[in-house]
């Protein structure tokens, strides 16, 4: 098989690349959520919000920033969706519908970018720019924000409680990381081939005589920070798969590199955060060994071809782009779902059957291989957290993590994070396939319908967005039961990972020695993956069962 | 515990187990409730629609609640004996109280109140727990503390308190009562020993949270399976997705937990300490710094002559004749120790001899005969008596105290004739526990009233982090504030009112019980046999405690595993015959796998009730080589072990007809 040779080159490509920029990003965002100086631009800003930057924040009162700041771009956004026509730069399109503006109002606060809309037939260009490409910069912030608050709160000794300012660490992670690393990949972008305007549709007349609108715009500006900040949300329906959005197999790479640079790079910085990195270090090896083996997996699922139609036809390439082939497709969608990114070069219906199980199974571990910015970190740390409580014991002390007791309150904190997703996702799942409209979505009957609706409900509640294709989503049936899964699976776990964070930053810190459970072995790397995968797979393996496994065996 | 006595064991504690299945006993343990619901679900579907797997299944379904309620009944009737011993104390005797003008009047022991006075004569019981304020009597306390020899207990300092039930063997003491009926320390530790008292700790609690997520994870999982099968056109029973749901909730742990903990604070008994609460045996487990004393911990209480030391032109033998002589009849252990080591064990007090005994006065022993005058005693007193100085003495005194030892001269009617060197003896094998300690990542600190120089040499000859010289109890108290300001959890035994607020301030205080009221008050545990070796076996057990719990866990939690290759298979196959894959263990049919799951699930909580009572094995050593032992066992052996047991089972259940 001479396609090996490239698909390794790349994944080599990819690694190096991310070997050498996870480290110096990881201490730059250290230096961010730590450092006690303020820019220019920061100041302007937060007398613009009339914040004070330098209060350090109860969790409640940083909790209520983080809830109340999501408010406002929700209402903000279902506005703009719902007053669209009125508005300029609209190119003509009317007003979304109260269950659509609800559900992208939801999505894109929510970092989920879930897409019930094809953005080049729906949306003008101002609303792509000041509303959803603004709350792509503002819902990754405030997730690298909650991660920052946790590290603290460990890093901290007697507290009370305190956990940091929400405000100084939302300007920051927008000022100084996710706009800079933007302008530059934006250019780059464009550099190769990407599309970057403000221009009407463009009538072209084809070979065949017909004529045709292309839909230009600000696309590459948008792609960069939708891919950084593990948003996901397309300019165009097809997504990364789109020309315009992701023309050659450079911009293909860069894509996934900016993906997964800062996720890998914040589990570096929280090493750094809580003043030992072999920590960070051990939490990155859990994340990258998930990451490799999904991508290891899918490859193989892609490349193999297994199933009747693929072996027919020479490969499974159905839904997948030429430029890019099997391998990229696979490496590209074992990123987007390890990370909640959610944006696809292929479509995930057409993945082959384990292929799309691995895809499912990726989102189903909660979005931590490595995760989205922030919301992976700390979904890891609390998988960690339950790894030291199941374990922790087997060394003859109560559990603790990084000199922090894990005792009744704070278990009940982590056991409801634990219990959270899965049960938004399987009453998702029920409901969809219960209700006449849910079933009404779906494009086939049988396990492959199952998988389509429980790819959607599993997407949404672990707000990934990226869709399996085949579902007709855009109904209010299934733009209400998205919108709330998105809702709930974004803030029910941030706000438990910020209660939990307030109580650690309130305890008085314990030193390690040799009788406490050391958390940065590889020992502790194979147990904490372990335990991700076998809590996960006890939770989901019933459903995937009758849904990819039986398509995996049929 | 062997087969026959768990027998013994389990059909004393059956009745005690059926009680328990009342559902609002199993309020506190969540896991076992969903179990019992279940049960009643599938008993009332089988009555209504019988069939030979219907019963099988909600027959084990009981039985699955059984075993949970029997392991907690088993655990609690191992108590049951000593409580029984300890109520004949209670029966209510005739106290004699003193009046306000002090006349006596005869009163029944349940009518006295804190802070009353009663008169106690040789032969007669203690009325109730107080501290002598008047005379000195030795005292039976072998009805609580097992051991046989009388001990002193006197007015004023660290030997005032008594027991309620105890007996007066000899002398006349008064005694101010210091508890109220039904709360005295015998009361107190019937409730520990019944465990009716029994509060669940921090941790117990902490992991009931967890293992209840846990469940409603799969009551959710399975509720929402019910709905996917539906659309799937593969309809399940809702017998099978109870059979499913008890299979995959940590019932193994569930059922365990409680027994865990009051079989922990058996063990403690066992060895005859009580902790006052659950919380204090797993602080144990989480000590960081140990605080022994040196006399009794780390040392032989006593000191022992090690070497003679003669001046200069004395010979060895005059030395070591003199210093036999001196002790042949001094009863105290460094006066016995002397004579073992010149080795005159054989020899007797010469007939005509007059012993001087030892006296805070004079500070020297000896003996008189023929004339002599032999002394032995401090240095200073010695040199003194003689009315001699000598460098090459002083030379002498100076070596044997910067080892650490005490210096006792010897002279011979005016003639100084040289050293003898009592050193304080560590006890063997300390070391090694210390090191063990150590590899624990437990910091030990010895306390001692001796200078800094004698401290450092014991403290090095033992092999301690650390020692805290020339201690006052305020000392001590603030190296525990500034050990627990680091976040370090401290441990330390006492005995004195003056280690009260020392064993108060302490995460793990445990009081010796010849101490006094105040000190075992404010320690949470008390040593009934007075070791304060015994606070390194405290470390222990919180530290069992705590592992066998994890282990227990882990092996539920790995369980499942196998279980899902069990019953998916068999719930699905008959819809999806490609599903047949799973099923690796290639069990008979999906009836009969789905049974031995469930059986199974059963039988492994009996199987782990004895190791769950006895606690799992602990042999001190680091962290990560307990769990690497750990994991290994009850991880890998979680996972492996059902395979084999379901596949077992199912070979034997397939048999059964009509299933």
């Amino acid at each position: 098989m001479s396609d090996v040779a490239p698909a390794l080159g790349q994944i080599a490509v990819l690694v190096a690349a991310l070997a050498v920029a996870v480290p110096f990003l990881g201490r730059y965002l250290a230096h961010v959520y730590t450092s006690e100086k303020h820019l220019a631009v920061e100041r302007a800003s937060y007398r613009l919000l009339r914040v004070d930057p330098d209060a350090d924040q109860h969790w409640k009162t940083y909790t209520m920033s983080v809830l109340g700041l999501s408010l406002v771009g929700i209402l903000g956004l279902y506005a703009f969706g719902r007053l669209q026509e009125h508005l300029p730069l609209s190119l003509g399109f009317g007003a979304l519908p109260a269950d659509g503006a609800w559900n992208t109002a939801v999505s894109f606060v929510t970092n989920t970018n879930w897409q019930w809309y094809s953005g080049e037939a729906a949306l003008g260009h101002l609303m792509q720019m000041s509303g959803l490409t603004v709350q792509n910069f503002v819902s990754a912030a405030v997730g690298m924000a909650v991660a920052a608050a946790f590290a603290r709160a460990l890093a901290r000794n007697l507290a009370g409680g305190r956990v940091g300012n929400f405000w100084a660490d939302l300007v920051r992670g927008v000022v100084r990381v996710l706009l800079p690393i933007s302008v530059v990949a934006a250019v780059l972008f464009v550099a190769f081939g990407m599309v970057q305007n403000l221009l009407e549709p463009q009538a072209v007349h084809t070979l065949t005589g017909g004529s045709q609108a292309i839909t230009g715009g600000p696309v590459a500006s948008q792609e960069a920070i939708k891919e950084l900040g593990t948003n996901g949300g397309g300019f165009y329906n097809a997504n990364a798969a789109h020309p315009f959005e992701n023309p050659t197999p450079f911009t293909d790479v860069l894509e996934i590199f900016l993906l997964l640079v800062i996720p890998f790079a914040m589990a570096w910085a929280f090493g750094i955060i809580v003043g030992d990195r072999r920590q960070g270090g051990a939490i990155l090896a859990v994340m990258a060994l998930l990451w490799g083996v999904s991508v290891a997996l899918l490859t193989w699922a892609e490349m193999a071809g297994p199933g009747l139609a693929p072996s027919a036809a020479g490969g499974a390439m159905e839904g997948k782009e030429v430029r890019f082939g099997e391998a990229a497709s696979a490496l590209f969608a074992a990123s987007t779902t390890g990370t909640s990114t959610g944006s696809v070069n292929a479509m995930h219906d057409s993945l082959t059957a384990p292929g799309g199980g691995v895809a499912m199974f990726n989102m189903m571990l909660g979005e931590v291989a490595p995760g989205g910015v922030g919301s992976g970190l700390y979904g890891m740390l609390m998988l960690a957290i339950v790894t030291v409580f199941l374990c922790g014991l087997m060394v003859g002390r109560t559990p603790e993590y990084l000199g922090k007791k894990i005792g009744q309150r704070e278990i009940v904190l982590v056991a409801l994070y634990v219990l959270a997703t899965p049960v938004l996702v399987l009453t998702g799942i029920a409901i969809a396939i219960t209700a006449h409209d849910g079933l009404a979505g779906l494009q086939e009957s049988g396990p492959h319908g199952l998988s389509e609706a429980l790819y959607a409900v599993t997407s949404a509640a672990n707000n990934n967005g990226s869709a399996f294709g085949g579902l007709t989503s855009g109904t209010p049936f299934w733009n209400t039961l998205l919108g709330v899964l998105m809702l709930l699976g974004r803030f029910l776990p941030m706000v438990l990972v910020l209660a939990l964070a307030g109580r650690f930053a309130t305890q008085r810190h314990s030193p390690r020695g040799a009788g406490t459970l050391p958390t940065h072995t590889p020992l502790f790397v194979a147990l904490l993956s372990g335990v991700a995968l076998v809590v996960v797979g006890l939770t989901y393996v019933p459903v995937l069962a009758l849904g990819p496994i039986v398509e995996s065996l049929s | 515990m062997t087969t026959l006595n768990l027998q013994l064991t389990i059909r004393e504690a059956l009745p005690g187990a059926v009680r328990k299945l009342d559902p609002r006993e199993l309020l506190a343990t969540p896991v076992m409730l969903v179990v019992e619901v279940g049960a009643v679900a599938t008993t009332v579907l089988s009555a209504l629609d019988p069939s030979v797997m219907g019963w099988s299944v909600t027959v084990w379904l009981w039985l699955t609640v059984l075993f949970g309620t029997l392991a907690e009944s088993v655990a609690e009737g191992r108590g049951k004996a000593q409580a029984a011993s300890l109520r004949a104390l209670q029966q209510e005797t005739t106290a004699r109280r003193l009046r306000a003008d002090g006349s006596e009047e005869a009163v029944p022991s349940t009518a006295l109140r804190t802070g009353d006075l009663v008169v106690v004569e040789a032969g007669q019981r203690i009325p109730g727990d107080g501290d002598v304020v008047e005379g000195v009597a030795s005292v039976d306390e072998s009805a609580v503390t097992g051991e046989s020899a009388p001990v002193i207990r006197e007015s004023g300092g660290d030997r005032s308190a008594v027991t309620g039930g105890t007996v007066v063997l000899s002398d006349r003491i008064v005694v101010r009562i210091s508890s109220d009926p039904g709360q005295s320390f015998v009361d107190r530790m019937i409730a520990l020993v019944e465990g009716s008292e029994r509060q669940r700790t921090p941790n117990e609690i902490a992991l009931n949270v967890l293992l209840s997520s846990l469940t409603a994870i799969f009551v959710v999982v399975v509720g929402s399976l019910y709905f996917v099968a539906d659309y799937s056109e593969a309809h399940q029973s809702v017998l099978v997705l109870t059979a499913l749901l008890v299979c995959l909730i940590p019932t193994t742990i569930g059922a365990l937990l409680s027994a865990i903990g009051i079989a922990g604070m058996d063990r403690l008994v066992r060895r005859n300490v009580l902790a006052m609460s659950g919380r204090a045996v797993e602080a144990a487990g989480d000590v960081d710094v140990l605080l022994l004393d040196k006399t009794g911990t780390i040392t032989h209480g006593n000191r022992q002559a090690s070497e003679l030391l003669p001046l200069p032109g004395v010979p060895y033998d005059e030395l070591a004749e003199a210093s036999l002589l001196s002790s042949l009849a001094d009863e105290t252990p460094e006066g016995r120790s002397i004579v073992t080591l010149v080795g005159g064990s054989e020899a007797r007090t010469p007939p005509g001899s007059a012993l001087v005994e030892f006296s805070a006065m004079t500070r020297m022993s000896g003996i008189d005969l023929d004339g002599r005058e032999i002394r032995k005693g401090a240095a200073s007193a010695v040199t003194a008596w003689a009315k001699r100085t000598d460098p090459e003495l002083d030379g002498l005194v100076q070596q044997v105290s910067s080892s650490g030892g005490t210096p006792l001269v010897v002279a011979d009617s005016g003639r100084l004739l040289g050293v003898i060197h009592l050193k304080d003896v560590v006890k063997d094998g300390i070391r090694e526990r210390f090191d063990e300690m150590r590899a624990m990542g437990i910091r030990t600190v010895m306390i001692t009233g001796d200078n800094a120089v004698t401290a450092a040499a014991i403290a090095q000859e033992a092999g301690v982090d650390d020692f805290l010289a020339e201690a006052t109890p305020e000392d001590k108290l603030a190296l525990i504030r500034q050990e627990q300001e680091g976040g370090r959890m401290v441990a330390m035994c006492g005995d004195g009112t003056n280690d009260a607020p020392a064993l108060a301030q302490a995460d793990v205080g445990v009081a010796m019980n010849t101490g006094t009221t105040a000190a075992k008050e404010a320690g949470n545990m008390v040593d009934l046999d007075s070791d304060p070796t015994k606070l390194i076996d405290v470390v222990e057990i919180g530290k069992q405690l705590l592992i066998t719990r994890g282990a227990l866990t882990t092996f539920s939690v790995a369980n499942d595993v196998a279980k899902y290759f069990a019953i998916l298979p068999a719930m699905f196959v008959v819809a999806f015959p490609e599903l047949d894959v799973l099923n690796v263990m290639h069990l008979s049919s999906p009836q009969s796998a789905i049974v031995s799951a469930v059986v199974f699930n059963a039988l492994i909580i009996v199987a782990l009730i004895p190791l769950s009572l006895r606690g799992v094995r602990y042999r001190p050593s680091s962290a990560t080589a307990l769990l690497r032992r750990n994991l290994l066992v009850y991880g890998l052996g979680g996972l492996i072990a059902p395979f084999v047991g379901i596949k077992l089972l199912d070979l034997v259940i397939s048999l059964i007809p009509g299933l």
